[in-house]
């Protein structure tokens, strides 16, 4: 009975997943145009978790999967960034190509925390940085995203950040090629990724 | 096939523990209490639940209390114009004849001041207080940091 019932639910999985296919393959998606609209390099210069300053330019040949967040997030965060390695792991050979990079807007609590520690339980590959007050401003501009600390008596250290919580991807050029919105799913970005590389 | 099917079912159903546990009080039945595992004490975790309301009064959840953590407390992720923030939830609704779900994106208790880091295949009790059925005491388990919610045989996912 179980079993009848999950073959039935697979089959529509899988018929759902090829009319998703071909609705991408072949109705052009309208991002297109948005993103043709807004060709742009973002950068970043900031820190990794031993001091030393890594830079866009470093990263030019592969795919840069950026996200902005902080670590004493437990509930957005993680879902990226488990969405992150996840698709990290279904790469496979092809994962080499790609850079999966977490940018603290948190900066001055998560070097004190830790970030490697934090960025490493999800994924090894995962690059965490956190830079000066002033170079994580600056990165966030270049990636047109908003982030603010936000005064909360109720919470810890007395504060919180809000910020935007979309994965951005940026091509081996280092343009700017699309946003995946929160909650988009590791198959989404992969296939988006498998498509490209 | 079948045997490749019911290889799956088997490891989708594995993992199921106490966060697979239903507890009742009055018309409410809350089931589903999992956290994820946190990084050392010093960053908050996070508590996740389902409560079904099978009565025909509308209740709410007012608050949360933890031995796991000093500063438990009820959060929404809200996402509006491309911004993520988690204000205070001063109560989560709990209408009649609907089920609430305190899950990854969305309603949330925030367990800041750790007494200690959660690991993967602990529990720890969280008492949840009711504005009407009361208080009732539910055995969280804690996941992986990438797990998406408890693997349950009954799970509506
Ligand atoms: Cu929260």
């Amino acid at each position: 009975m179980r079993l009848r019932s999950l073959q039935i639910i697979l089959w529509v999985a899988a018929t759902a997943a090829v009319l998703a296919f071909a609705a991408v393959r072949w109705w052009p998606a309208t991002d297109d145009t948005q993103a043709a609209a807004s060709v742009f390099t973002p950068a970043f210069a900031l820190a990794d978790s031993e001091g030393r300053i890594r830079t866009t330019d470093e990263f030019r040949g592969k795919f840069l999967l950026v996200f902005f967040g902080f670590t004493s997030c437990p509930d957005v965060c993680p879902t990226t960034l488990s969405e992150v390695a996840q698709v990290m792991d279904d790469l496979g050979s092809d994962a080499g190509s790609v850079q999966p990079v977490f940018i603290s807007i948190d900066p001055e609590r998560d070097r004190r925390l830790g970030l490697a520690d934090y960025t490493k339980a999800f994924h090894p590959a995962i690059l965490g940085l956190a830079g000066s007050e002033a170079e994580t401003q600056a990165a966030a501009a270049s990636f047109k995203i908003f982030y603010e600390r936000e005064a909360d008596t109720a919470s810890q250290d007395g504060y919180t950040m809000a910020h935007s919580p979309g994965l951005y991807l940026i091509g081996p050029d280092g343009a700017w090629l699309r946003q995946f919105t929160y909650g988009t799913p590791a198959a989404e970005i992969l296939s988006d990724l498998q498509s490209r590389l | 096939m079948n045997h490749f099917l019911l290889a799956a079912a088997l490891t989708l159903s594995a993992p199921a523990a106490m966060a697979c546990e239903t507890v009742a009080i009055g018309d409410l039945t809350v089931e589903h209490a999992w956290s994820k595992a946190t990084i050392g004490a010093g960053r908050p975790g996070v508590f996740y639940v389902e409560i079904t309301n099978t009565g025909s009064t509308d209740d709410a959840l007012v608050g949360i209390a933890t031995p796991a953590a000093g500063m438990p407390m009820l959060h929404e992720t809200v996402v509006q114009d491309g911004i993520a923030s988690m204000p205070h939830a001063m109560s989560i609704p709990v209408p009649a004849s609907q089920s609430v779900q305190l899950s990854p994106g969305g309603y949330h208790g925030m367990l800041m001041g750790l007494t200690t880091a959660l690991k993967e295949g602990d529990s720890f009790p969280v008492t949840l207080t009711f504005e009407k059925a009361g208080e009732v005491t539910v055995n969280v388990d804690v996941l992986s940091l990438r797990a998406e919610g408890p693997d349950c045989a009954d799970a509506g996912q």
